[in-house]
């Protein structure tokens, strides 16, 4: 009965957990899209520590090629990850919740917010931590891929990055590319071992 | 009827805009300027205007902004649901062949080589950011030093104390405010 009454406790400090962590972030989320990954990491990797590195870079790739905002699928995967269905109902209330109470007030006051100098250095000034908090997990995860020292992961890398900072191809294309490629690379490696033993 | 026809018009832009953030833009406004006039083209580049001050996904953001002016909040919340009703179904279904095939060495492979790829995706993603905190008045111009001084100095503090990120983005938004108005 008393192990019982525990186990509901955590599960409900899990719920909680889930729910308060994805609502700052997303009420911290400006600029959209991946800057939102550097914070989920920073969270759930290095703080809280329920998700190790790799696992969070497949969510990535999941979320980034899943169509719908990349916070919200990114926020599915990651409470579904540690509480099933419910947890992703409670991260997704954390990442919806935000945009829908700022908009629904700021649709109220926009003229004024628009047109303030105040604002407006103060989301310039932001897009420079913005800025270095991205580049920041790049260096982390850059640096862990150049480590290994392996030619096929730096040139994906690489390659990945003229295509999508210089020729504009869109992210889910150079996802679905490159899984279409690796796929192919480890079906031949996988037949090359075959035929060696 | 009002009420269908919102959610289903953000449930088709919340299925095909895939790759996030600007790349929903027009999808955006061929279902709520085009198709429906729920929103005139002046509202429409007001909409984007808020989405990039305020945080949250522009999906988000718009399905919220129209469903408020459309029904109120209850067109809001049933805008948003709509939203994001194909990704919570396709994000679970891959998550669940994630979870079953991630060991295959087939899939360790895939995983392998995407790895690298996401890293370059948010490389790309970071730049193009920083490339408006140096030059705000566009790439070529000269350079914004209080911007670049931030940005340094938010990467060292960053990368030594290792703070949550969201006290690095607001202590470099309120030095940036104090800097830009007070400096000349």
């Amino acid at each position: 009965m008393k192990k019982e009454k525990k186990k509901n406790e955590k599960k409900k400090n899990l719920y909680w957990t889930l729910f308060s962590s994805t609502f700052m972030i997303s009420a911290f989320t400006f600029g959209g899209g991946f800057v939102i990954i550097p914070l989920l990491r920073k969270k759930f990797v290095a703080d809280l520590g329920w998700i190790d590195e790799q696992e969070m870079m497949d969510m990535t790739a999941i979320a980034q090629s899943s169509p719908g905002p990349i916070a919200v699928n990114a926020s599915i995967l990651i409470g579904n990850r540690m509480a099933g269905f419910k947890g992703a109902l409670m991260t997704i209330l954390g990442t919806v919740l935000p945009p829908l109470i700022i908009i629904s007030l700021v649709s109220i006051v926009y003229a004024a917010i628009r047109d303030s100098i105040y604002v407006a250095a103060l989301l310039q000034g932001m897009r420079a931590g913005v800025a270095a908090v991205i580049f920041d997990v790049v260096v982390s995860l850059g640096w862990n891929i150049l480590k290994q020292k392996q030619w096929l992961p730096i040139a994906i890398m690489v390659v990945a990055f003229v295509l999508t900072y210089f020729v504009k191809i869109n992210a889910a294309f150079i996802i679905l590319g490159t899984a279409l490629l690796s796929l192919i690379i480890a079906w031949f490696g996988q037949k090359g071992m075959v035929k060696k033993a | 009827m009002t009420f269908l026809e919102l959610f289903w018009s953000f449930f088709q832009i919340g299925l095909f805009s895939i790759g996030g953030g600007n790349a929903s833009l027009p999808l955006i406004q061929a279902q709520i300027v085009e198709l429906h006039g729920w929103l005139s083209m002046t509202e429409f580049a007001d909409i984007v205007a808020i989405a990039e001050i305020t945080p949250g996904p522009i999906g988000i953001n718009s399905a919220t902004f129209v469903g408020t002016k459309i029904a109120g909040l209850p067109g809001a919340i049933v805008a948003t649901l709509g939203c994001i009703l194909p990704s919570c179904i396709i994000v679970l279904t891959l998550a669940y062949f994630y979870k079953k095939l991630k060991d295959h060495p087939l899939m360790q492979g895939v995983l392998g080589g995407l790895r690298p790829a996401v890293v370059s995706l948010i490389t790309s993603a970071g730049l193009g950011i920083l490339v408006l905190v140096l030059f705000p008045a566009g790439a070529g111009t000269s350079i914004d030093y209080i911007g670049c001084c931030l940005f340094v100095l938010s990467f060292i503090v960053m990368r030594i104390w290792k703070p949550n990120p969201i006290y690095v983005m607001l202590g470099s938004g309120l030095l940036g405010m104090g800097c830009y108005l007070l400096l000349p």
